[in-house]
C-alpha cells in the first residue's frame, strides 16, 4: 500500500486541473465541454438503457451519447443494437419518442424509407428511381448508422461510439459492484426496469452533479430541514399511531446524521474515474417481510453467500461519466450533458425479481420520496448546484478547491480509498480520470 | 359525463376548490392539509393510466404525515431552496360534479387549473386536471382523494416541485 505522502498540488493539466484543485472554466467554458463531449462522452462507454425495457422486437428507447440522438432497439434476432437516430436519406430523425414499440421496422415520416432494427434498409418507395445511380441500398452509407460497440453487463445497456478501447468489463473494473450488488440481491440474480423514467433538468455542469453523489460533507448541511421534517413526523407517528414510522421516513430522516458520523465512512476511487461511497442508512430491518425475503435468499444462494449479498455496504457507485448507482435500493440516475451549464438526468429504479412485493416497495417509496420531481431532497441539491454555477461564472476567483485530505488517500491494486468520509478524494479521483481523457487516454 | 344541475350545490364545490387553492398561493399550508380527511391522499400520478398510487410510481403521492413532513420542511428556517420562497397563483375553472361517480354521502368533481410560479426571477406555468373525490361533512367537505393529472406528467421537468399544485 501506498499512501500518497507529499505529492501535493502535482499539475494534470496545465492551467486547468492540479491534484488539489481545478479550474472554474472546467465547468463554464463552452469550448472545454466540447472538448468533453469529444475526448470523454465518444470515447468512454455510456449507459444505454436495460434489456427488460426493450423484452419484445420492436422495442426501443431513446437516449444521448454526448450530442447525439441514440436508439436503443430489440431486433428481430433478439439482439439489441444502438443506432443513430438518422434516416440516411435527408437526415430526418426516425423517431420522437423516450420509448416505444416500432412494429417491424422504423419507417422515415418523410419519404417512408423502411430500416430494419440492425439498420440495414428493408425497403425504399419506388426503388426504380435508384436504378442506374450509385445509390447501393447495401452500403452502409444507406443504412441507419450503428454504434462501434454495444455490450451489456447483468442487462445493462451500454453503447461506445469509439471503435477501439477497453471492453465494457474491462472498463467498468470496481463498478461493477454497482450491478452485482443490484442484480444479487434478486433471489433469481436479475432485476427488472420499472417503465417509468423521472427526466429533470439541473441548470448546471454534469461534473457538480456527480461530485455531488460521493460529497458525504454535504448531507446533513443541504438536506438538513427535510431531515429534521422527517425526524419529527417519525416522532409524531409513533406518538399518535403507537407504531414506528415506515421505513421510508428514515431515507430523509438519515440526513439528520451529524457530519462527524459521516467521518467514519470510506469512499474509493476505481480505474476510468468510477467512484463508491459506503452506505450510511443501515438498511437491513428485522421485519417478517424482510425475514421472507432473506429465507427467499437463502433457498437461492444458502446461507453464507446470502449473507455476504446482505451485508454489503454500498449507497451510491458512479460510473464516470454517465451513471449514479444506488444498487441497495435499485435506483439509476443517467446523467446527459446538454451544456456547460445545463444536465439533464433520467431517472430510473428496478424489482428484484422473484423478490416479495413489500420489498419492492422499499424501491418504489425511495424513487417517489428522493428521486422524483416532488424531490425534498434534490430540491436543496439543483440549488445548490445553480448557485455553484452562478458563482463559477463570475469572476470572483479562478480555482475550485480540492484539497480536503489531499495527500493521504491510498493505493492499493488500482483503487484508491480515503481516509474518512469527508475527504474530498471522489473529486480528486474524478479529474483525474478526466484530466486523463482530455489529454486522449484510456480510450 | 353531464354536468349535475343543482347550482347550489355546484356553487358551494367551487367556492371549495376556490378556497382549496388560495391556501396553497398563500402558504397556509396546515389549513390545507386540514381539508383532508385523516386518511385522505393527495396523489399526482407518473402515468394517466395508473388507478391508483398503490405499488405504482407517482410524482406525489402523500398523505397526512407525508404532507406534514413536506409542510415541516417548507417552514423550516433551512429549507435552503425556499430562499426567496416561490409564489405561485392558482386559477381554477371548468368545475363539473359527475354524477355517475356521486352519490349522498360523495362527489367526484373534476375541474381544470392553471397554476403560474414565480421562482427566482422566472415564471413558469403547470396545468392539468383535478379530480376531487369530496365528503359531505356538515355543511362543507373534506377531501377523501384529490387526483392531479399533470398535462406534461413525462416531459423533463425544469427543477423540481417543492410544494403541492
Amino acid at each position: 500500500m501506498i499512501v500518497d505522502g507529499n505529492a501535493s498540488g502535482k499539475t494534470l493539466i496545465e492551467g486547468l486541473v492540479d491534484t488539489d484543485r481545478v479550474h472554474k472554466s472546467c465547468y463554464t467554458s463552452e469550448e472545454i465541454f466540447q472538448q468533453e463531449i469529444d475526448n470523454i462522452f465518444y470515447k468512454s462507454w455510456i449507459y444505454a438503457g436495460h434489456e427488460s425495457q426493450i423484452k419484445n422486437k420492436g422495442d426501443f428507447t431513446t437516449f444521448q451519447i454526448g450530442r447525439q440522438p441514440m436508439i436503443l432497439v430489440r431486433g428481430d434476432d433478439g439482439a439489441f443494437h444502438v443506432l443513430f437516430n438518422r434516416c440516411p436519406h435527408r437526415g430526418a430523425m426516425l423517431t420522437n419518442w423516450h420509448m416505444g414499440n416500432a412494429g417491424h421496422h422504423f419507417i422515415c415520416s418523410y419519404h417512408a424509407w423502411q430500416f430494419n432494427f440492425d439498420g440495414s434498409v428493408h425497403a425504399i418507395p419506388s426503388p426504380k428511381g435508384y436504378d442506374e445511380t450509385r445509390f447501393e441500398k447495401s452500403d452502409p452509407e444507406s443504412c441507419m448508422k450503428a454504434a462501434p460497440r454495444v455490450a451489456s453487463y447483468r442487462g445493462f445497456v451500454f453503447a461506445s461510439l469509439a471503435e477501439d478501447g477497453p471492453d465494457l468489463e474491462t472498463w467498468l473494473s470496481g463498478a461493477k459492484a454497482a450491478f452485482d450488488d443490484m442484480c444479487d440481491r434478486s433471489p433469481e440474480g436479475e432485476v427488472e426496469v420499472v417503465r417509468t423514467c423521472f427526466r429533470v433538468v439541473q441548470k448546471s455542469n454534469w461534473k457538480i452533479f456527480l461530485e455531488n453523489q460521493l460529497d458525504a460533507l454535504h448531507p446533513s448541511i443541504t438536506h438538513g430541514a427535510a431531515g429534521k421534517a422527517a425526524a419529527d413526523v417519525e416522532e409524531e407517528i409513533k406518538a399518535e399511531t403507537g407504531e414506528d414510522a415506515p421505513l421510508h421516513y428514515h431515507y430523509l430522516s438519515a440526513f439528520t446524521t451529524p457530519i462527524y458520523k459521516w467521518d467514519g465512512l470510506e469512499t474509493a476511487g476505481h480505474p476510468f474515474g468510477h467512484c463508491m461511497l459506503q452506505g450510511y442508512m443501515g438498511l437491513r430491518p428485522t421485519d417478517p417481510d424482510t425475514l421472507e425475503y432473506e429465507a427467499l435468499m437463502e433457498k437461492a444462494y444458502g446461507k453464507e453467500r446470502t449473507e455476504e449479498i446482505l451485508t454489503t455496504n454500498i449507497h451510491h457507485v458512479l460510473v464516470y461519466p454517465c451513471l449514479s448507482v444506488q444498487s441497495p435500493l435499485q435506483q439509476l440516475r443517467a446523467v446527459r450533458p446538454l451544456g456547460p451549464d445545463k444536465t439533464l438526468t433520467e431517472i430510473w429504479h428496478f424489482r428484484l425479481k422473484g423478490a416479495p412485493d413489500p420489498i419492492y416497495e422499499r424501491s418504489l417509496q425511495y424513487y417517489n420520496l428522493v428521486n422524483s420531481p416532488s424531490t425534498m431532497i434534490n430540491a436543496d441539491d439543483l440549488y445548490n448546484f445553480w448557485r455553484c454555477q452562478q458563482g463559477l461564472e463570475s469572476e470572483g476567483g479562478d480555482w475550485v478547491s480540492f484539497h480536503r485530505n489531499e495527500g493521504q488517500d491510498h493505493h492499493d491494486d488500482g483503487v484508491t480509498t480515503s481516509v474518512t468520509g469527508l475527504s474530498e478524494l471522489p473529486m480528486r479521483h474524478m479529474f483525474t480520470a478526466w484530466a486523463d481523457y482530455m489529454k486522449g487516454g484510456q480510450s | 359525463m353531464t354536468a349535475v344541475t343543482d347550482d347550489v350545490l355546484l356553487r358551494k364545490v367551487e367556492q371549495f376548490l376556490y378556497d382549496q387553492s388560495d391556501m396553497l398561493d398563500s402558504r397556509r399550508w396546515q389549513d390545507w392539509i386540514n381539508l383532508f380527511t385523516p386518511e385522505g391522499i393527495y396523489w399526482m400520478p407518473a402515468h394517466p393510466d395508473h388507478e391508483s398510487g398503490d405499488g405504482v410510481p407517482s410524482i406525489f403521492h402523500e398523505d397526512m404525515y407525508l404532507m406534514r413532513t413536506r409542510m415541516k420542511r417548507l417552514d423550516h428556517p433551512r429549507a435552503w431552496s425556499q430562499s426567496p420562497a416561490p409564489r405561485c397563483n392558482h386559477i381554477v375553472s371548468n368545475v363539473r360534479i359527475d354524477p355517475s361517480r356521486s352519490n349522498g354521502t360523495g362527489l367526484v368533481v373534476t375541474s381544470k387549473f392553471h397554476v403560474v410560479e414565480l421562482r427566482l426571477e422566472n415564471q413558469r406555468y403547470f396545468t392539468g386536471t383535478y379530480t376531487h373525490t369530496l365528503l359531505q361533512e356538515g355543511d362543507g367537505f373534506r377531501i377523501k382523494n384529490q387526483r392531479v393529472d399533470l398535462l406534461n406528467y413525462d416531459s423533463p421537468f425544469d427543477y423540481v416541485l417543492q410544494v403541492w399544485l
